[in-house]
């Protein structure tokens, strides 16, 4: 897949324009190789590679839209989706929500690109699996990870003079390391743009000793516990509140956001004062796209402030409905903390709970954002500073809302990867007083 | 699931509804659905030009998929239509043998010259992943077929519908929620084609036309006043069928309390809309669960996702070994276990089989992606586990000598992996109906539809909502509950059930977009079962105020 230059870009994109005969047009080209290797039991068990290139036309005439996609660039083909896209609009019913596209914008130079990233060999993947195994085995333990790459290019350009451009790249890799019989279990996920960052030995480190020192867990009652929450715990949790700021689910009383009389939160101290959560494209550890999909400007937005709900997101439509600014719902975010290790919230801990990873998260009561889940991969009770014994793994019923009105302390922000919607984030370790664990689970 | 691999449509409702990017093809106008395929002969002639070259390049085994994926989702809410997206997607993937180990590669390129270097890349692949191998593939033998043809039993090709009488009923059944007190109504129909050639250096061509549509919805009441919303979850199922599915039939309607509609082979989505807006009324006010033991009568439609969480997923092979282990999980359902003969899995009356041959179903193939005849078998007998899933090149590990026919990939770019088949729980043998389960429970919830589900990742411990709760008190449903879920461990659960309906109340529940593996696939499974009973299962309560 060739990455194709802002001005080879642009070029395609002006030819493309060039064909159509609509109102309006709008064309969005992406490209990408995404490589990934999966191993279990010690041993690969599969690898792959998907390269793929697109480019979506979308036509209007008068609010009736029309969009056609194609993976083949030569003017016969270019010229084939745009009267296609056209067809389409022209059966199209017409969308009372459609909004005309828009004009020219200004976007800063995004960070997502490292070369080193889009250059992984195969041979490269291969080693980073070895090195996790030797690791693994070297401690008469059984290692299975997944490890994935991407490159790619995506750019926009309309009839309105609208053009952007980016480039970006990512690895992600996690391990679940077990002990032989079955007894114990860890976890560790790394995320970067910059693969010279992996480092899986050390990882695969990390989730071996969590699997051997879990090996011998006891019970305890559940109830509601003090955690310390791992970034990678705690990642499932808070991406549930971005995702569900949203301003038409909130305006429509059907948000956790929309509260008696028909309004909503917005502007409400929600979560403890020291909750401070924004989204910024071009922080140095976690940069993200300077557009969004439909050309919009990410910029940097406060999304809580001091616990406050500070902005909402809108769709262009709803934006130009409620007479605000169109922000668009962020690509990451980062969550701010303090300057501790997760060392140090252990040691200041009196009674607690550390929790590596949780898992299977699902909605139980959308008005309250009441989530349920389990806890995984290594979970361990804290007593006087200090982990005194692996425990068996808990059921969860817990909203983050009331959990960041529980913060007891926040540490250093580290950038960690979303089991559930392999999302990259920048998280502290976080201690929670009062989290709400349901029943024991005898899953290892 | 991995969301970032999904496409979201807006506005479908609450937590919007994620599509698999891979399954979206290109997009294209809905008469290119209609159009023919490769004819037959030629399908065979690409096929052999892959296992030729495969075989000549060192491959021991060869199979090619040469497939045709067709969808078509529309969208809808209140009074507009938000989208009509027609899609194909066509390639062909070549997996392979060589060196004893397994390759794969795909390519949109179905030309002679295209397949001929996917098989070369498969054996290459093949060949450079031989030095990671441990122990040399072993395939369970299967019998060559030679060339046969299978289809789903279809009355109405839904392709063939035009769009604005889709449309117009997903239109009708919001109006009728409305017209009955919904806030918002988001309706969806999803339609899938999918055209699959298979053919292996066994000696089979296996040409296979499939169908599947989905009709769902999600109403929702707001109320200003207090700021609560409450929403309901349509009743129908995804099944493997045509559009006569969305022809409503009386004998289909089965009983349900309080005036409710349950639907079997055919489903009406208008009569179900309006009864949902009345219900996500009622909910707003409903009285909030009291948590402790309850008896519990679930429907099929609730109860699917249940066997399909609790039995079908940890009765995989792969997973039971640990190929799944660093993302969905192992699973407490050991080999020592089933190799024991004696492990209760469930109570007596509890008889869970694994098929992929019933007509309707999501699961129903002819043959599976592998060119295995599909079949049923049984996974737990009178409440013994007895088996479990597998493929071709893991059945041996039970020591049985025929694959269980339940191989699947999600698209022809995709390598194909053991996935659940179709799993059901059989009706029970005495003839007790949906009132005989009510009539003796003290103290009981009756349980209609899905809901949140979350289950660890051995599939022990697990919590379950659904979409209507009613209570039962002294063998009578005396109203709508809120905020129920219930907390059960697997066996525990199942040895727990006394009483299952008999069959006159058998159907299908389904799950469209079932995730597996990484990078993620998904595939379509049914889960069949009657109405049954449980005594004494933990309902906690899930109202909180933030």
């Amino acid at each position: 897949m060739p990455i194709f230059s802002k001005e080879e870009a642009q070029a395609l994109l002006k030819k493309v324009l060039s064909y159509s005969k609509a109102d309006e047009c709008e064309v969005n080209l992406s490209a990408s190789d995404n490589s990934n290797i999966r191993y279990a039991r010690n041993a690969v068990s599969t690898s792959g590679k998907v390269s793929q290139k697109s480019l979506a036309v979308s036509s209007a005439f008068g609010k009736k839209l029309g969009v056609a996609t194609i993976n083949e660039f030569d003017d016969a083909s270019l010229e084939k989706v745009v009267r296609r896209s056209e067809e389409l609009a022209r059966l199209a019913p017409e969308n009372p929500e459609f909004v005309s596209f828009l004009g020219p914008q200004q976007y800063a130079e995004a960070k997502t690109f490292i070369p080193a990233t889009a250059a992984i060999t195969p041979q490269q993947r291969a080693e980073f699996v070895a090195q996790s195994i030797n690791v693994a085995k070297a401690q008469k333990a059984v290692a299975a990870g997944f490890l994935e790459d991407n490159a790619g290019f995506s750019a926009m350009m309309n009839s309105k003079g609208l053009f952007a451009y980016g480039t970006s790249s990512n690895v992600n890799f996690s391990v679940t390391v077990r002990t032989e019989d079955g007894k114990g279990s860890g976890y560790a996920t790394r995320g970067y743009n910059d693969v010279t960052k992996l480092d899986t030995k050390a990882a695969t480190q990390i989730a071996t000793d969590k699997g051997v020192k879990s090996a011998t867990a006891k019970a305890i009652e559940p109830g509601k516990y003090t955690v310390i929450l791992e970034p990678a715990a705690s990642a499932v949790l808070l991406e549930r509140i971005l995702f569900g700021l949203d301003a038409r689910q909130a305006d429509e009383g059907r948000s956790f956001l929309s509260k008696p009389g028909g309004q909503t939160r917005l502007g409400e101290k929600l979560m403890d004062e020291r909750v401070n959560i924004y989204s910024d494209p071009s922080h140095p550890e976690l940069p993200t796209s300077t557009w969004s999909g439909d050309g919009r400007p990410q910029e940097k937005i406060s999304w809580i402030e001091k616990g406050v709900i500070k902005n909402l997101s809108y769709s262009r439509y709803w934006a130009q409905k409620k007479g605000v600014k169109a922000v668009p719902g962020p690509d990451a975010f980062v969550m701010e903390g303090g300057s501790a290790s997760l060392e140090d919230l252990i040691r200041s801990t009196k009674k607690g709970i550390l929790v590596t990873r949780l898992w299977y998260i699902r909605d139980v009561d959308p008005q309250t954002l009441l989530l349920t889940g389990l806890t995984r991969d290594g979970t361990f009770y804290i007593e006087n500073g200090k982990i005194q014994f692996p425990i068996k793994n808990f059921r969860f019923n817990e909203s983050p809302v009331i959990m960041l009105n529980n913060v007891e302390e926040l540490g250093k922000p580290e950038r960690t990867v979303s089991v559930e919607s392999n999302q990259n984030y920048l998280i502290p370790p976080m201690k929670i007083r009062d989290f709400t664990f349901t029943s024991l689970s005898d899953a290892v | 699931m991995k969301r970032r691999d999904f496409i979201q449509l807006t506005g479908l409702g609450l937590g919007g509804m994620f599509l698999p990017a891979q399954l979206m093809g290109k997009s294209v106008s809905e008469q290119v659905l209609l159009e023919p395929f490769l004819d037959v002969p030629a399908k065979k002639n690409l096929a052999d030009v892959a296992l030729s070259t495969a075989k000549s390049s060192g491959a021991t085994y060869a199979d090619i998929r040469i497939g045709r994926y067709l969808n078509q989702f529309i969208s809808t809410r209140e009074n507009k239509v938000q989208g009509i997206e027609s899609s194909e997607s066509y390639g062909c993937g070549v997996r392979v043998i060589a060196n004893g180990t397994w390759g794969f590669a795909a390519t949109n390129e179905v030309t002679t010259e295209g397949i001929k270097k996917a098989a070369q890349r498969a054996v290459a692949i093949a060949k450079a992943n031989a030095k990671f191998q441990k122990e040399p593939v072993k395939l369970a033998p299967v019998q060559g077929y030679g060339e046969v043809s299978w289809k789903t039993t279809i009355q109405r090709n839904a392709f063939e519908i035009p769009v604005s009488e889709k449309v117009d009923l997903l239109l009708n059944a919001n109006a009728a929620a409305l017209q009955n007190g919904a806030s918002f109504v988001n309706s969806n129909l999803f339609m899938i084609n999918e055209q699959k050639y298979f053919a292996s250096t066994e000696g089979s061509y296996i040409d296979q036309d499939i169908h599947r549509i989905w009709p769902t919805f999600t109403v929702s009441v707001t109320d200003k006043a207090s700021g609560k919303f409450k929403s309901r979850q349509a009743l129908s199922a995804p099944m493997g069928m045509g559009y006569e599915y969305m022809i409503p039939k009386t004998e289909d309607k089965q009983w349900a309390p309080q005036g409710m509609v349950l639907y079997r082979n055919s489903y009406d989505i208008v009569e179900d809309a309006a009864t949902a807006a009345k219900q996500a009324k009622e909910m707003i006010t409903a009285k909030s669960v009291e948590p402790g033991k309850y008896d519990l009568v679930l429907e099929p439609n609730h109860l699917g996702l249940t066997i399909h969480e609790s039995v079908g997923h940890p009765l995989e092979l792969d997973r039971i070994l640990g190929y799944e282990a660093n993302y969905a999980g192992t699973s407490f359902a050991t080999l020592d276990k089933l190799k024991s003969g004696n492990f209760n899995y469930g109570s007596k009356i509890v008889n869970i089989f694994a098929d992929k041959t019933q007509p309707g179903s999501l699961g129903a193939v002819g043959y599976d992606d592998e060119g295995v005849k599909s079949r049923r078998w049984d996974l737990i007998k009178d409440g013994i586990f007895v088996n479990v899933q597998a493929i071709r090149d893991q059945v041996h590990i039970l020591g049985q000598n025929e694959s269980h026919g339940c191989c699947y990939a999600q698209s022809w770019s995709d390598v194909q992996f053991q996935r659940m088949p179709n799993v059901s729980l059989a009706p029970g043998k005495d003839p007790y109906s949906v009132q005989d389960m009510i009539k003796d429970v003290e103290k009981g919830i009756y349980i209609a539809g899905r809901g949140s589900y979350s289950i660890d990742q051995q599939r022990y411990n697990f919590q379950f909502g659904g979409t209507v709760f009613y209570e039962i008190k002294n063998g009578q449903i005396t109203g709508m509950l809120n905020d129920v879920a219930y907390q059960s461990n697997t066996q525990e659960f199942w040895n727990s059930c006394v009483k299952i309906c008999d069959e006159r109340d058998y159907r299908l529940f389904g799950s469209f977009f079932d995730g597996k593996g990484q990078p993620s696939q998904v595939s379509a499974v049914s889960h069949g079962s009657s109405t049954a009973r449980f005594n004494g299962v933990n309902v906690i309560n899930t109202g909180r105020t933030i």
